[in-house]
């Protein structure tokens, strides 16, 4: 993912089994927001590209590149550049987070999750606005309701989203972002600001989802507990580029990892 | 505590009483119309101006898209319905420079075959389609343009629009510069005898208004609706959750056009002489003025903001526009045109006490009133805030996905609040 001059990602290649909770971590600033940024669409990739249960969602090639580099069967497949918007990326199934919360401020708690539903929604503006979609409505509200008992926000269902505290800012977030029916979810970092506890909490949430909802999550997070905890895999960053994969175990023990956070010793 | 709760048929039955005393009122006006012509215009003209305003509100408080635009869809609308429904025998009467195009005269001979009344409705579709169209392909450049940008190529367009309109070219179809007159007005001017001429002057806008609005209120009330404040909140999160920002605000501005255009169709026959010169930007800024003073967000606010600028610009001022002697001293100041140094007074006095419209967000609600009388009676403490207005209470505790174990304490339904 190159930025002008500035090369944001460098070769980074991932690969995430369905039902996994793979982390991405590295230093502020490695690139891990941007590769989110580049699978959602919010930027679309300069080189490279994105799988989804084996259809490209997203693919880069710059110019000049030549089309021979992929031979055979799979030829047409990788040489085409494709970038979809972030909304038809969710629309085939990946939902995201934000690192800086952006929730629907001065709509209810209530709404914030219902308009989650509306892209699931089958009915066109006449039937929705002449109520022809009643069940289908009504269904979306169900849903909501319980998605909010599930993060334990239905007390404050009907406040509006700006006058939450912080954490349950955050677990709405969550619940909105479920509410699109994904099958792989993206959380950046969804444990920012949180004390020990909570981080605990939030960590065994995150494996409950993903029970409940067949979900696939890849996950950037700091708190390093949460990431050795629930992680199946890990992918470190550092400057753009990928430095290490691996399980847990591996990850704690090697030594680039060790020198990208805490410095190489003199 | 004895407090009353309020039932949702108490509103229910509110509005209906409402609305047949506004009716009812509507139809004695009629009735006594040579007596109250003044109170007639106002309202008619209070009427067309609430149907742009809760139009552009769509747009700009519900959408958060800043479109400076209304002005020439109006126009549009106008001059469609103007051109279609000038009648037959009047034409050449009106087209005196050049004459009128022949393939316009055909289509209006053609046309001559209706109605007036269904000719007239079928004139301000068209009007509203021939705009919705127009909205839908400048949409596709234009909607990609963030605020500052977009209401300047709106208003581009808008300006377009007019000078497209008074193009010496289309003399024949638009009358160019001239204008168009013997528009005509809402009242029936043949009903066979059955009823009298001039009969529905007030009830027709009424009715057309109540439509358009309530169809307004009908999305935003949807899931489109929702989709459309959440582009307002967020657009970037709005796109994250799947919400198709291009269609989206298109859709928005479509529809908010062909109502605009239909409200403009409206103008014309309220004004029943039109010119591209009244549909300059100036009237789009007096609708935002409107828009702005009602609440950004609230379509009964722009309603409210309809009825009293219109009211206050065009009938209590007028007051101030006279020369007054008293006891053989003449006030000073009260001469022609301060009625608008008053206007603009006022209008500052609103801008600082309710800084968010007189409506804020909220719309009206009879809950709304019922709470805040009991609220004034009790005295409790009550911060200063939006009231928003509540949708459904939540359900009796739905089924938990992973059901209590057997013995776990039930918890009855939770009353309507």
């Amino acid at each position: 993912m190159q930025f002008g001059g500035v090369v944001a990602l460098n070769n980074l290649t991932m690969r995430i089994d369905p039902g996994e909770i793979v982390a991405l971590i590295g230093p502020n600033g490695a690139g891990k927001t941007t590769a989110f940024n580049a699978i959602t669409g919010v930027y679309p990739p300069t080189n490279g590209f994105v799988e989804l249960e084996g259809k490209i969602i997203q693919q880069g090639f710059p110019k000049g590149k030549m089309k021979r580099l992929y031979a055979g069967e799979n030829a047409g497949k990788y040489t085409k550049s494709l970038s979809l918007t972030p909304d038809r990326i969710t629309k085939k199934g990946v939902a995201r987070t934000f690192q800086n919360i952006r929730l629907f401020k001065n709509l209810t708690v209530f709404e914030n999750v219902l308009i989650a539903h509306h892209t699931n929604m089958k009915a066109g503006v006449f039937q929705a606005a002449f109520g022809m979609n009643r069940k289908e409505e009504e269904d979306m509200r169900k849903r909501s309701w319980e998605l909010l008992e599930m993060v334990d926000l239905s007390d404050v269902g009907l406040e509006k989203a700006d006058n939450l505290p912080y954490g349950k800012q955050r677990h709405l977030e969550i619940a909105r972002a479920l509410a699109t029916k994904p099958r792989l979810l993206l959380l950046d970092e969804p444990a920012a600001g949180m004390n020990p506890q909570e981080t605990q909490e939030m960590g065994d949430f995150i494996r409950d989802i993903r029970e409940r909802f067949s979900l696939t999550i890849l996950i950037i997070e700091h708190h390093m507990n949460l990431v050795m905890d629930i992680s199946d895999r890990i992918y470190v960053l550092d400057f753009g580029r990928q430095i290490a994969e691996g399980t847990p175990a591996e990850i704690q023990k090697n030594p680039e990892v060790i020198a990208a956070y805490l410095g190489v010793e003199q | 505590m004895n407090q009353t709760v309020w039932k949702k048929r108490y509103s229910f039955y509110l509005s209906l009483l409402v609305l047949l005393v506004a009716l009812g009122l509507l139809f004695w006006l009629e009735v006594n119309k040579s007596n109250y012509g003044m109170a007639v215009s106002v309202i008619q003209k209070s009427l067309v101006f609430s149907v742009v305003a809760v139009s552009m509100n769509l747009l700009n408080g519900f959408t958060g898209m800043f479109s400076l635009g209304q002005a020439g869809f109006m126009a549009i609308g106008a001059y469609t319905t103007a051109i279609l429904t000038i009648p037959l025998s009047r034409v050449d009467g009106v087209y005196y420079m050049k004459g009128v195009a022949p393939w316009l005269k055909g289509v209006k001979t053609t046309l001559s075959v209706l109605p007036e009344p269904l000719l007239i409705v079928f004139a301000l579709l068209i009007g509203g389609m021939i705009a919705g169209i127009f909205a839908f392909f400048i949409g596709i450049p234009v909607l990609r343009l963030k605020s500052d940008y977009l209401a300047i190529a709106t208003l581009g367009f808008s300006e377009i629009v007019r000078a497209v309109i008074s193009s010496p070219q289309l003399d024949r179809v638009t009358n160019g510069s001239y204008g168009l007159k013997n528009i005509p007005g809402f009242g029936v001017t043949q009903a066979g005898g059955v009823l009298p001429v001039g009969a529905g002057s007030l009830l027709i806008p009424f009715f057309f208004a109540l439509t358009t609005i309530a169809f307004i209120v009908l999305v935003i009330n949807s899931s489109y609706g929702r989709a459309f404040k959440a582009i307002r909140e967020d657009e970037v999160a709005a796109e994250a959750m799947g919400i198709n920002l291009l269609k989206h605000k298109q859709l928005a501005f479509v529809i908010s056009s062909v109502i605009t255009a239909m409200a403009g169709g409206m103008l014309a026959m309220y004004m029943r002489s039109i010119e591209a010169r009244a549909f300059s930007v100036t009237l789009t800024y007096d609708i935002l003025l409107i828009v702005v003073i009602g609440g950004l967000g609230s379509v009964s606010g722009s309603v409210l903001g309809a009825f009293v600028v219109t009211f206050a610009k065009d009938w209590f001022l007028r007051f101030f526009d006279s020369p007054l002697v008293i006891g053989g001293f003449q006030v000073p100041f009260l001469r022609m045109g301060f009625r608008m140094v008053v206007f603009s007074i006022l209008l500052m006095i609103v801008v600082l006490f309710y800084r968010r419209g007189l409506m804020g967000s909220s719309e009206f609600s009879w809950k709304g009133i019922f709470r805040w009388i009991r609220r004034k009676k009790e005295g409790v403490e009550t911060t200063k805030g939006e009231m928003i207005d509540y949708p459904d209470p939540p359900p009796a505790k739905p089924a938990p996905l992973i059901p209590d174990p057997p013995g776990a304490p039930q918890e009855g339904g939770r009353d309507e609040r």
